[in-house]
């Protein structure tokens, strides 16, 4: 009696050791994975907006991800619908399509077809038109839009603007 | 204490020590086999056989195999492939394993669900089983990320991308993955580790729960006869080797076996050394640009089943359906209502069952390697459907089977 009792103690005892040790390794473990402070720093890429022709994607890269710039011709301008006008970023008098070039899908890179000026994603056959909504599943929702900041005639990548903001509040972009 | 004698032989002193004799009788010539069983009950040797071949030709390629973003392509495409001598021969070697090992395994599989493998006893050896299969497959994918070409990457991007859960939006967990905003050091490194420690490890640790759960149930046999395997053993040992319906594991099954496993290796290094190029995707051979994806991705053939059930749905739905199809094999055990283990043939609406499900998994797996478009969309979205109809409608088909 007596000796089963201390050793239910001793078990109870082990038990309470070993549960803050296993607690202690998996956040050990999970911090491990985490990504490095240093991948996390190189966060940030100016774009000189004054450089790009009209009517043509450029694909530029920020946190190795592609980012498509295309400045929008005076017809594209004019014929944006509401919700297209949300997604516009203008720098000056000029209008463009900033977005994340990864399809919202599994993230491969929708190739740009300057014909039809539309999107098309090879790994599932998602579609997107020129302002980045999307017009064929599978793909959730538009292009995602990096984080940006307007100065000037520049652009910083990277940093919250209030343009960005106001897009991001309004549920424009996650 | 234990009392030791002076040995009279080597075998005398490791049985003394090892108990070696009691040892060979438990594992091998006590271990008890029907004799009623045909060559597809030679598939788990041939698995083990293809799992030593892929152990010991990733020795030799982790040998100048080179974990690095800016390495690892030129190590193992010009390394290995042309510098080190035979070097190609391990590359093709692991390649086509890796493949062909899948192969057997749907084999295998399917030979346990035709003869019904998976119930009366036998529900720990099907689950270990599909344990394998999982295991395998995060293998199969981890490995495929090492020599960082075109089709490692954006394979990787993909897949790590399903952990964001659609509308989930988990995006910081797709990160916690990857060690990245998109796979690059971190992840390779990890990967890495995970292709040639950890899941090995795992491998091994399941195919000896494997084997234990083989071990109180026994294999089946092509009848699905219940064999009381004590008393036949009986009959055996006493000299009846003809009544009885059981034999020795080794060496009298195991020869077999061997027969068995001695054709599929000329089959296997036919491939090697003639036909390799199907385990080598081409797209693999440029080397990792995260600003282009190629014209047109799709997985090794073995994933092309469950991607295509991804496919032609929205995101999330396609999500839903895939996490459907990863678990439902598991379930096998569960579903199946009926209390018959013997073989499709001899149950009625299972046997249709059986046939449709597996002319479905093929157009499935036809249907994923061609691009989303028009009619194979079409074919792709029917197939899908039709998978998914199959297991939920399997206990309703086996409910009321009649006794076989
Ligand atoms: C590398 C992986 C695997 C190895 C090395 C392996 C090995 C074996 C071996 C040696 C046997 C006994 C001989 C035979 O009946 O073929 C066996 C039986 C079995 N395995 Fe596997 N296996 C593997 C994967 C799987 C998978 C993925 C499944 C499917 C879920 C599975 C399901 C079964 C079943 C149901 C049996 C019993 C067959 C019967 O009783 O007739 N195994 N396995
Ligand atoms: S990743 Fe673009 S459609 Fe799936």
């Amino acid at each position: 009696m007596h000796n089963s009792s201390r050793r239910g103690f001793m078990g109870k005892a082990f038990g309470a050791v070993a549960g803050v040790g296993a607690v202690g390794s998996l956040v050990a473990m999970k911090k491990t994975w985490d990504p490095l402070p240093s991948v996390k720093a190189a966060g940030f890429t100016t774009l000189d907006m004054t450089i790009y022709p009209e009517g043509e994607l450029i694909t530029e890269k920020w946190r190795g991800k592609p980012i498509f710039v295309l400045k929008k011709t005076p017809e594209m301008v004019a014929s944006q619908t509401e919700s297209q006008k949300a997604r516009d970023v203008v720098v000056g008098d000029s209008h463009f399509m900033l977005a994340i070039g990864l399809c919202t899908h599994l993230g491969c890179i929708p190739g740009y077809n300057a014909a039809e000026k539309s999107f098309l994603c090879a790994c599932h056959g998602g579609q997107f038109n020129w302002a980045g909504e999307v017009t064929k599943v599978p793909p959730p929702r538009a292009f995602d839009i990096p984080p940006f900041k307007i100065e000037g005639t520049k652009i910083v990548l990277g940093e919250v603007g209030p343009e960005y903001k106001a897009m991001k509040d309004s549920g424009i972009t996650l | 204490m234990a009392h030791f004698t002076k040995a009279t032989s080597v075998k005398d002193w490791l049985n003394q020590r090892l108990a070696v004799e009691k040892v060979e009788k438990v594992m091998a010539s006590e271990y008890w086999i029907p004799k009623n069983i045909n060559f597809l009950w030679a598939m788990g040797m041939v698995l083990a056989i293809t799992f030593a071949l892929l152990l010991v030709s990733g020795i030799f390629l982790l040998m100048y195999y080179q974990p690095d973003v800016k390495d690892a392509f030129y190590s193992v495409n010009y390394t290995i492939m042309r510098d080190v001598d035979f070097g190609w021969l391990w590359r093709h070697v692991h390649g086509v394993a890796a493949s062909v090992v899948f192969l057997v395994i749907y084999i295998h599989m399917f030979t346990g669900i035709y003869y019904g493998s998976y119930k009366k006893g036998r529900e720990m050896i099907w689950i270990s089983g599909m344990l394998l299969f999982v295991t395998f497959s995060a293998e199969a994918f981890s490995g495929y990320m090492l020599p960082w070409g075109q089709m490692s990457y954006w394979a990787g991007m993909v897949i790590t991308n399903i952990f964001s859960l659609g509308g989930l939006h988990m995006d910081g967990l797709v990160e916690w993955i990857r060690g990245d905003y998109v796979p690059a050091q971190a992840f390779l490194t990890r990967f890495f580790m995970l292709h040639v420690l950890l899941l090995p490890l795992a491998i091994m640790g399941l195919i000896g729960l494997h084997f234990a759960a083989l071990r109180i149930p026994h294999v089946n046999n092509q009848d699905g006869e219940e064999i009381d395997f004590h008393a036949e053993s009986k009959k055996y040992l006493a000299g009846d080797k003809a009544g009885s319906k059981v034999m020795r594991f080794a060496n009298d099954f195991m020869s077999k076996d061997m027969m068995v496993v001695g054709i599929y290796l000329i089959f296997f290094f036919y491939l090697v050394f003639f036909q390799y190029g199907f385990a080598l995707d081409p797209v693999n051979f440029d080397p990792a640009d995260g600003l282009k994806t190629p014209a047109h991705i799709y997985p090794e053939w073995y994933f092309l089943w469950s991607y295509e059930i991804l496919r032609p749905f929205s995101v999330n739905i396609g999500l839903i359906a895939f996490g459907f199809a990863q678990v439902i094999f598991m379930l096998l055990p569960w579903l199946d209502l009926s209390p018959n283990a013997v073989p499709a043939s001899r149950r009625g609406a299972f046997n249709i069952w059986f046939w449709i499900l597996l002319v479905d998994m093929i157009v499935l797996t036809a249907m994923g390697k061609l691009p989303p478009e028009g009619i194979f969309s079409t074919i792709g979205l029917v197939a899908a459907l039709l998978f998914i109809i199959l297991w939920v409608a399997l206990p309703f088909i086996t409910k009321n089977e009649k006794k076989a």
